[in-house]
């Protein structure tokens, strides 16, 4: 029924195309949404995924940019599974959009069975890649990352939050753990935002978080950086050291992309990629990514795919690398 | 004193005429808002949030706290008018607001939620004023194990009460457990309880459609199942002396309500992923389980309006303070909020209150302002209300159904919901007139999605050691006062075999 009314709409769609070719007033008119845009974040609210969502948001709003309003829907469950899948079963693929991490990455390789194949979405927009960092409390008294190693060797009840098993954060505690031959108990949280709530609450010993979820209780001076995983050290943490100078070659940087829904036509996927290439040309997104830092990486849509490709085959190793 | 200088500027700030002006609007529409079945104070701030981008950050946060407030009061018109939630705030409200109005009490119930609303707002906001910092670090100092407690507590009470059927009881909690799984495992991140592999299962079960299913369709049925057709018609006066003298009684009748209601729902809001609707249910369990007469309840007692309608008001303010001190919303619709701080260029976090007075002051004062005039609306649209309730119910029947199934589609916007709404409301129907109680079915499926996850976190954290909800100074009380209210029915039953033995035995 619903594949009958397709072709029926195509039918007349394409009809109407031909009579207006015929009677020449066919225009260069360029797709447009026709309803609200619906702006699927991969993430709970309060997490580093949700806050820029609602950021590009805002300035899509500011500057008008839509003529239709992006609406943010946080579909944070089982580890991104809730947002994928609305994506994959999305009624209107041309309406439909996502804000993804790396999520997008793991979690159809951790779960095979929900049938998700990422490499038919529709790349977007890279909007840039975002650092993580070691946090614990202030009142925990460790200073430096050796120090934090100490403590965490003395005991065997080390507890650090995150934002589930495969989660990006987990893949980082992973790592630390293997190469620095550490334990620590690992609970999962729903979103970012509750673990760096809990974490200034002292209801966990330490996290790896996006600078963004943490910046509020780093101000108020409420926990300390100790370690950071990208390249190089970061503006806003100089005096903070990479986990390379540590004597490891590892860095981690969490996806901050848009992905269309699969099955989006190509007009519509050229005007979100147009969209979104416009707000990151604003002034407003370049200071963001300062602030927040985040690292630019501007892709073309064809170069997003390979980096997914590449991206996919890292994060099997990762995986891999986890389960033994 | 200083509280009182920087109160009486954001008081001042929240008087302009531009604010008040937008308090007046957002008020009324969220009134509107809140009524109609699907929508709550979630949609309308988020469909109204671009419409903020014309004013000054202050203004625009004035007038999307006005609309949530406006929302809350709205809620309870239709949960007590019709008998279907407007809101999934104001499912608790349709408890007794419904009989109450099937008595021909509308505009007492009306009423009393319209005045336990400004209660539960005004106590609620004098908190926030003089605690809002040091009450960001009770929020903190609430873990895994303290929820779990604390959810722990609020099945309790809904178990521990004298009047309804103990087995029954649990086993309408069981079922609502049992939807609430459905979905996504959070921790795991693996599907589970996908019914005959339904895609629509996958994103879980929406509370809104469950609680419309059982209130407005089951409520329906049940109507006209025990009319038996028969056309009957709610006795309902209308007169401005008659809505005085409610307000009278229902000060009398539900100030106990509202006490309950207005601290704890403020308490339970001020926790980061509870917020108004569990506030709503914890407070109608609380107010009932305190009762010198729990079997009143669900049949009309204006207390069982009072408690969840102050909750809601008081729960909706207390939700700000995570959302300000700590950036973490405290309902959904503070995440939204949290949203339009973030785009009119505002951190929320601890510093908030020392780096933007002028904003937070203003804020608070409008919560005062837009209160009394949430009140004030309320009060002349009642009117209108129950002349509504005057129309037959023939005709109100259709209009009944037809709000339902637009409110279960607008929900979620998908046909599955629409049909488990129906399925839910002639369930809820059988299970009726089989006398299970339901509030306790509704209560678990709101709460059963914070229970789960707190109660695996913990778990996790004392590797498996249940003596973990015992140990912590904050946990260990409210579980053993948990404890303490499920067993009281089985005491009850003992001490009364022990009463009885000897008599026999003579």
């Amino acid at each position: 029924m619903a594949t009958t009314t397709k072709l029926l709409s195509r039918i007349v769609g394409a009809a109407a195309l031909g009579f207006m070719a015929l009677t020449g007033t066919v225009q260069a008119q360029s797709w447009q949404p026709t309803k609200p845009i619906d702006f699927v974040i991969m993430a709970g609210p309060g997490g580093g995924a949700d806050q820029i969502a609602r950021f590009l948001q805002s300035v899509a709003e500011k500057k008008k940019l839509t003529s239709r309003p992006l609406v943010p829907n946080n579909k944070g469950g089982g580890s991104g599974a809730e947002a994928l899948i609305a994506l994959n079963t999305a009624s209107d693929p041309n309406h439909t959009i996502l804000v993804t991490l790396n999520s997008f990455f793991t979690t159809p390789l951790r779960q095979p069975n929900l049938g998700i194949d990422v490499m038919k979405f529709t790349p977007i927009a890279m909007m840039g890649v975002d650092p993580f960092v070691l946090w614990v409390h202030k009142d925990s008294g460790i200073k430096t990352f050796e120090e934090w190693l100490e403590k965490v060797k003395s005991t065997d009840d080390y507890v650090m939050g995150g934002t589930g098993k495969g989660q990006e954060d987990s893949i980082v505690i992973a790592f630390l753990q293997k190469a620095f031959g550490i334990k620590v108990k690992y609970i999962p949280y729903k979103g970012g935002g509750a673990v760096a709530k809990d974490l200034a609450g002292k209801q966990i010993m330490a996290t790896v978080n996006n600078p963004a979820e943490t910046k509020g209780f780093y101000a108020s001076g409420d926990v300390v950086p100790l370690l950071v995983f990208s390249d190089e050290r970061m503006p806003a943490f100089p005096d903070v050291p990479t986990v390379k100078e540590k004597g490891k070659d590892f860095s981690y940087y969490n996806q901050r992309a848009v992905v269309g829904a699969p099955g989006q036509s190509p007009e519509a996927a050229a005007y979100y990629q147009n969209l979104f290439k416009t707000i990151y040309n604003t002034e407003e997104w370049q200071n963001y990514m300062k602030t927040e830092s985040l690292s630019p990486l501007w892709m073309t849509p064809e170069q997003q795919k390979d980096y997914w490709k590449v991206q996919i085959e890292r994060h099997k190793e990762l995986l891999a690398d986890m389960a033994k | 004193m200083e509280i009182l200088s920087l109160l009486s500027t954001g008081l001042l700030e929240a008087l302009q005429p531009v604010n008040l002006l937008l308090i007046i609007i957002g008020v009324t529409l969220g009134l509107f808002i809140g009524m109609m079945p699907g929508l709550g104070s979630v949609n309308g701030v988020a469909i109204l949030l671009p419409i903020t981008f014309l004013v000054p950050p202050a203004s625009a946060i004035i007038f999307l706290a006005a609309i949530y407030y406006g929302a809350m009061y709205g809620g309870a018109i239709s949960s007590i008018t019709l008998g279907i939630p407007g809101a999934s705030t104001a499912v608790a409200t349709t408890f007794d607001g419904r009989p109450l109005a099937l008595q021909g009490k509308a505009s007492l119930a009306l009423v009393t939620a319209a005045v336990a609303s400004f209660t539960g707002g005004t106590v609620s906001i004098v908190l926030f004023t003089i605690f809002a910092p040091p009450l960001a670090s009770v929020a903190l100092s609430f873990g895994s194990p303290e929820i779990f407690a604390l959810m722990l507590l609020a099945f309790a009470t809904f178990v521990g009460l004298g009047g309804d059927d103990i087995p029954k009881t649990v086993l309408s909690i069981c079922l609502g457990l049992v939807f609430a799984a459905v979905g996504f495992d959070e921790i795991s991140g693996a599907p589970r309880l996908v019914f005959f592999d339904m895609t629509g299962f996958m994103r879980g079960i929406n509370f809104l459609v469950l609680a419309i299913g059982v209130y407005g369709i089951g409520e329906m049925l049940w109507t006209i199942d025990s009319t038996r057709g028969k056309i009957t018609q709610t006795e309902a006066k209308i007169s401005a002396k008659g809505v005085l003298r409610d307000a009278r009684t229902s000060l009398k009748l539900g100030a106990k309500g509202m006490s309950i209601g207005s601290l704890l729902g403020f308490f339970v809001g001020i926790l980061p992923a509870a917020g108004a609707t569990p506030g709503s249910l914890m407070a109608y369990g609380v107010a009932k389980l305190s009762s010198r007469d729990p079997e009143s309840y669900g049949k009309g007692n204006p207390d069982g309006v009072a408690a969840p309608e102050s909750a809601n008001n008081s729960a909706s303010t207390g939700s700000m303070l995570p959302m300000l001190t700590l950036g973490i919303p405290g309902s959904p619709t503070t995440a939204i909020l949290l949203g339009g701080m973030v785009i009119w260029g505002l951190t929320p976090g601890p510093r908030l209150f020392s780096d933007q007075p002028a904003f937070v002051w203003g804020l608070i004062g409008s919560f005062y302002v837009s209160n009394f005039f949430a009140l004030v609306i309320n009060l002349c649209f009642i009117p209108l209300f129950i002349w509504m309730l005057r129309m037959p119910f023939t005709i109100l029947a259709p209009m009944i159904f037809v709000l339902s199934v637009v409110g279960g589609y607008a929900a979620t916007l998908s046909m599955h919901d629409v049909w488990l709404m129906l399925i839910f409301g002639l369930g809820a129907f059988f299970l009726r007139k089989f006398d299970y109680p339901l509030a306790p079915a509704v209560l678990a499926i709101v709460l059963g999605p914070i229970a789960e996850p707190t109660l695996r976190q913990s778990l996790l954290l004392s590797s498996g050691d249940p003596s973990i909800f015992f140990t912590r100074p904050i946990a260990g009380p409210i579980t053993v006062i948990a404890i303490i209210l499920i067993l009281l029915p089985l005491f009850k039953k003992l001490r009364d075999r022990f009463a009885t033995a000897p008599a026999k035995g003579t």
